[in-house]
C-alpha cells in the first residue's frame, strides 16, 4: 500500500450516527490522485452517508478527514466545493431552461463593472467542454441536450469549480450504452489530468471497465479496499452481500416439489414483455401455487418486472396472458380485476396512505375493487381487519390508529393485509421483509409458503438470496435490467450459484 | 370526555371563536340571541346568519371535497354568477314569470350548465393533468365574462314569486335556503361517510401514487368532485340571485371562492389533501358569516372592516395550527429557565 502515491483525500475512523441507526462505524477511505475509485455496497451499506459526510452535508460524529494532509471539516457542500471536492448527483442539478454556458458558469460569471461579459462566458464554457472533448453548442438551452450531455455539463461545471476531487454518484443509471461510453471517455481524460474520481454505480460491468480500485462497505462498516484487477466479480458480490461462497454452499434448502408446481396450470405468462429504459424484454411463466423468486442486485430490474406485471407501467413490447387469456394491463386496477396484487417495496411512497387508519388502509384495495357505492359493511370490516391484525400480529392492535404511527414492520404487515383480503390469484411481493425484524420476517415467509400451498401464485422479490431460495420453486436472475437466467430451485441451486449467475450474467 | 380531550378536539378552536363572536354580539346587542315567530316565519339574528351564510356553506361543502383530493377550485365565484344570470335570463323570457314549471326549467338549465362547467374543470385537472389552481383559474376569469355576456352587461331583474322562494322564501317557518343547505349536507354526508366515497377521496388526496397502486380509479373520482363542487356553486348562485330577484354578472359571488377556501381551512381540512371534515367546514363558514354580521352590528367603520376581518381570520388560523400552539406554549414553559440563552445558535452558511 505504501508504493502508491500520497492520497489526496483520506478519511479515518469515520463514525456517523442517526437517531436509532449507526450509519457508519469506523470507516477508512482514501482517494489517490489520478484514479477512479469505486465505492461499492448494497443499498443501505452507507455509501451515500459517506459521500454526504465527505461533502459536509452531514457533520461527522467521529474520525477525521484530511485533504492534502491537512485536516478539514466542511460546513456544507459549498465549502467542500471551494476546497476542491465537487459532487455530481444522479439527478442532474442544473437549470434546464438556461443555456449550456450559463449552467456551467452560473454564479461565477466573468464580469466587468458588474456587467456580465457574455462573450467571455461562452468562450470559457466552450473551452471547458473542449477539454472534455465535447462538441456542444454552448448557447443552446440545456433542455435541448441529451441526458448524457447534461451529465457532462454538470461534470464540466464541477471540474471548473474545483479540479481535484470529483464525486460521481450513480451518473450512469439513466444513460444508454453509447452515452456511458462517452462519459467514461471524459472520466479517463480527467483521470489523466490527475483528478481523483469517486464513482458510485450499481452496474458491475461498468465498475470493472472504469474503476482502478474499490472500497466495499457493508452495513456501515468497511469490508476492505481492493484493486479491481485483483478482485473477481463473484468475490465482489460475496463481499457486498456479506457471505463467503464457502459458507453459502452449506446452507440447506427446504425440499420443494418443483415438478408439481411446473405441472399445475400456468397463471401468468409473459412473453418478451418489456419496456425500454425500464427492463429488457423477458419471458416468464408463473404457475398456480408456485413461488417464483427474483434475484439480482438493486436496480437490476426486479421492481420493474413487478410493475409491468401489475400494470403500474405499460409494457411496450411483448404480450402477457393471465389465466390463459391474453390481456393488456393499462392500469393497476385492470391488474387487480385479473386477481393480481402488488406490495410495493416503497411502502411509504407507494403503499400506505399515512393519514388514514390501519383499518382504512387494510380495506382500501377491497373497497376500490367494489367501488364507492358498495361500502363494506362495518361488521365485515371489523371481522376482516381483526382477523388479519391477529394473523399477522400487527402491533399495536388498534385498527383506528393512523398507520403513520406504526413501526416499519407493522406498516409492511398492514400493506400485506390489504392485499390478502382481496384474495388475489397472483401476489407480487417486492422486498416484503426489508427493514423488518426477524420475527416478522419469519411470519411473512411462513405466510408465503401457506399461500402458495393454497394455490396462490407468488412472485417473491428480495435482495436476500437465502430468503429467495428458501421460498421459491424457481428463481429468475436479473442483471443490468435483463432477466439473464431462470433456474429451477433443485438441490444444485445454492446462493453461491445464484451469486455466480448474478456476477457472470448467466454467461458461464 | 374530559376537558383536555375537548380542547384537543380538532374543532375546538373554531367552535371557541364562534362562541366568542356570538358573545361579543350579545354584549353589543343584548337581544342578539332572541328568535321570534312572526307570521309563521322565524326571525332573529341567528336565523339571518344561517340564511345569509347558506350560499357560503354550500360552496364550501363542494370545496371541501375538492380540497380533500388535493385540488382547489377557484372558479366557484364565476359559476355562482353564471348560474344566477342564466336562471334570471330564462325567467325574463317567460310569458308568465309566476309559472312554477318555467322557474323549474330555469333552475334545471342553470344547474345543468354549472354541472357541465364543473365537468370541464374536472377533465382539465384529472384528464389533461393541469394543476388545479391553473385549470380552475381559467374558468374563474372566463366565467365572469360569460356571466356578463348572459346578462348583456346589465343587471337582470325578475319578478317571480316561485323563484324568490329559493333564496328569500320560507317553508315550515325556516328560510328555504337553509333547508336546501341541510338537504345537500345530508346527501353529501351520506355519500362520503355512509358510502365509501369519503374513504376513496381521502386516499387519493393522502397519497395519489399509492391509491393508484391500490386500484383506485382516481380520475373518475376527481372529475366527480369538481362537478359536484360546481353544482353546489350553481345552487348557491340561484340562492343569491333569488334573494335579490336579480342577476349581477359582475358582483354576484365575487370572492366567494376565497371565503369558501377559508371556511374549509378553518374547519381543519388540510389544503394538502387527505382527511376532510364536513362539520368543520360548516363551522368555518358560520364563523365567517358571523364575523361579517358582527362587523355590522358592532358598528365597525366600513373602511376598516376588511382589516378587522383579516385580523380575526389570522387569529383563528394561528390558534388552529398545532405547530403555532406548541411553539407558544413551549416558550411560555421554557422562558423562566433559559430566557437569555434563547439566541439562535445556528449560524447560516452563506450560500
Amino acid at each position: 500500500m505504501d508504493d502508491a502515491p500520497a492520497p489526496i483525500l483520506r478519511m479515518r475512523g469515520i463514525c456517523k450516527e442517526f437517531p436509532g441507526v449507526r450509519a457508519l462505524s469506523d470507516v477508512d477511505f482514501r482517494l489517490l490522485p489520478g484514479e477512479v475509485h469505486a465505492l461499492m455496497g448494497e443499498n443501505g451499506a452507507g455509501k451515500s452517508t459517506l459521500i454526504k459526510v465527505l461533502t459536509g452535508v452531514h457533520a461527522v460524529d467521529g474520525g477525521e478527514i484530511t485533504l492534502d494532509g491537512a485536516p478539514v471539516s466542511f460546513s456544507g457542500p459549498l465549502a467542500a466545493q471551494q476546497a476542491g471536492i465537487s459532487t455530481v448527483y444522479q439527478e442532474v442539478n442544473l437549470c434546464p431552461n438556461l443555456s449550456v454556458a450559463e449552467n456551467i458558469l452560473i454564479g461565477r460569471e466573468p464580469r466587468r463593472l458588474g456587467r456580465i461579459r457574455w462573450k467571455e462566458v461562452r468562450r470559457r464554457a466552450a473551452g471547458l467542454l473542449a477539454r472534455l472533448e465535447l462538441d456542444v453548442d454552448v448557447s443552446a438551452p440545456l433542455s435541448s441536450c441529451s441526458l448524457a450531455v447534461q451529465q457532462m455539463v454538470a461534470i464540466a461545471r464541477a471540474v471548473d469549480v474545483s479540479a481535484r476531487v470529483l464525486i460521481l454518484d450513480e451518473p450512469t443509471s439513466s444513460l444508454d450504452a453509447g452515452e456511458v461510453e462517452q462519459l467514461f471517455r471524459v472520466m479517463r481524460r480527467l483521470k489523466a489530468e490527475g483528478i481523483a474520481i469517486l464513482f458510485v454505480s450499481h452496474f458491475l460491468d461498468q465498475i470493472y471497465e472504469i474503476a482502478d480500485r474499490m472500497t466495499i462497505l457493508r452495513d456501515g462498516r468497511l469490508v476492505g479496499e481492493y484493486l479491481t484487477s485483483e478482485l473477481g466479480q463473484v468475490e465482489l458480490v460475496g463481499k457486498m452481500i456479506g457471505k463467503e461462497l464457502k459458507d453459502l454452499e452449506t446452507l440447506e434448502n427446504a425440499p420443494k416439489d418443483i415438478a408439481a408446481a411446473e405441472r399445475s396450470r400456468p397463471f401468468a405468462e409473459a412473453r418478451s414483455l418489456g419496456r425500454p429504459g425500464s427492463v429488457e424484454p423477458f419471458t416468464l411463466t408463473i404457475h398456480e401455487g408456485e413461488v417464483v423468486g427474483l434475484a439480482g442486485l438493486l436496480g437490476s430490474g426486479r421492481t420493474e418486472i413487478a410493475r409491468l406485471l401489475f400494470g403500474a407501467d405499460h409494457a411496450t413490447t411483448g404480450e402477457l396472458s393471465v389465466g390463459g387469456t391474453p390481456v393488456t394491463l393499462r392500469t393497476p386496477r385492470a391488474a387487480t380485476n385479473h386477481g393480481i396484487a402488488f406490495c410495493s417495496e416503497n411502502r411509504r411512497a407507494e403503499g400506505l396512505i399515512p393519514d388514514l387508519s390501519v383499518r382504512e388502509n387494510i380495506i382500501l384495495a377491497l373497497q376500490a375493487a367494489r367501488g364507492w357505492a358498495r361500502p363494506i359493511p362495518r361488521r365485515t370490516q371489523d371481522e376482516l381487519v381483526d382477523k388479519y391484525i391477529d394473523a399477522l400480529k400487527i402491533r399495536p392492535a388498534d385498527p383506528d390508529r393512523p398507520v403513520k404511527n406504526l413501526s416499519g414492520g407493522n406498516q409492511q404487515k398492514v400493506l400485506l393485509a390489504r392485499w390478502l383480503i382481496v384474495e388475489p390469484k397472483l401476489l407480487i411481493l417486492d422486498e416484503p421483509t426489508r427493514g423488518i425484524d426477524v420475527g416478522a420476517k419469519a411470519e411473512i415467509q411462513r405466510l408465503v409458503v401457506e399461500l402458495s400451498d393454497g394455490g396462490m401464485a407468488v412472485l417473491f422479490i428480495s435482495a436476500e438470496l437465502e430468503e429467495v431460495l428458501r421460498l421459491s420453486h424457481k428463481v429468475g436472475v436479473l442483471r443490468d435490467r435483463r432477466l439473464v437466467a431462470e433456474l429451477p430451485n433443485d438441490d444444485h441451486l445454492t446462493t453461491g450459484v445464484l451469486m455466480e449467475t448474478i456476477a457472470s450474467g448467466g454467461r458461464s | 370526555m374530559n376537558a383536555a380531550a375537548v380542547i384537543r378536539h380538532r374543532l375546538f378552536w373554531p367552535a371557541a371563536v364562534l362562541v366568542l363572536l356570538l358573545a361579543a354580539n350579545v354584549f353589543f346587542t343584548p337581544g342578539f340571541l332572541s328568535v321570534e315567530l312572526k307570521d309563521g316565519h322565524l326571525y332573529g339574528s341567528l336565523i339571518d346568519i344561517a340564511r345569509f351564510g347558506a350560499p357560503l356553506i354550500l360552496v364550501a361543502t363542494g370545496m371541501t371535497l375538492v380540497i380533500a383530493t388535493g385540488g382547489i377550485d377557484l372558479s366557484v365565484g364565476s359559476v355562482v354568477a353564471i348560474s344566477g344570470a342564466l336562471a334570471c335570463l330564462w325567467i325574463t323570457g317567460l310569458d308568465d314569470q309566476q309559472s312554477t314549471a318555467g322557474v323549474l326549467t330555469a333552475v334545471g338549465i342553470a344547474l345543468g350548465l354549472a354541472l357541465f362547467l364543473g365537468l370541464c374543470n374536472g377533465i382539465l385537472v384529472a384528464g389533461i393533468g393541469i394543476q388545479p389552481i391553473i385549470a380552475t383559474l381559467i374558468l374563474m376569469v372566463a366565467g365572469r365574462g360569460l356571466a356578463q355576456l348572459i346578462t348583456d352587461g346589465q343587471i337582470l331583474t325578475v319578478n317571480s314569486a316561485p323563484y324568490k322562494l329559493i333564496g328569500g322564501g320560507y317553508w315550515l317557518t325556516l328560510p328555504f335556503g337553509v333547508l336546501i343547505v341541510a338537504a345537500v349536507l345530508a346527501i353529501t354526508a351520506f355519500l362520503t361517510r355512509r358510502m365509501a366515497l369519503g374513504l376513496l377521496l381521502e386516499s387519493v388526496g393522502g397519497n395519489a401514487t399509492a391509491s393508484r397502486l391500490a386500484g383506485i380509479r382516481s380520475r373518475g373520482l376527481i372529475v366527480t368532485v369538481y362537478a359536484f363542487c360546481a353544482l353546489c356553486a350553481g345552487i348557491a348562485g340561484l340562492m343569491i340571485s333569488s334573494n335579490v330577484s336579480s342577476a349581477d354578472g359582475n358582483n354576484a359571488g365575487l370572492w366567494i371562492e376565497l371565503d369558501a377556501i377559508l371556511a374549509v381551512v378553518i374547519g381543519g381540512t388540510s389544503l394538502a389533501g387527505g382527511r376532510f371534515s364536513l362539520g368543520g367546514t360548516v363551522l368555518g363558514a358560520l364563523v365567517i358569516q358571523t364575523l361579517t354580521t358582527t362587523i355590522y352590528t358592532i358598528g365597525i367603520p366600513p373602511e376598516t372592516t376588511l382589516l378587522f376581518k383579516a385580523l380575526v381570520v389570522v387569529a383563528v388560523c394561528l390558534l388552529q395550527s398545532p405547530a403555532f400552539r406548541e411553539k407558544v406554549l413551549n416558550r411560555r414553559r421554557r422562558r423562566p429557565q433559559s430566557a437569555p440563552a434563547s439566541a439562535d445558535p445556528k449560524v447560516k452558511v452563506p450560500a
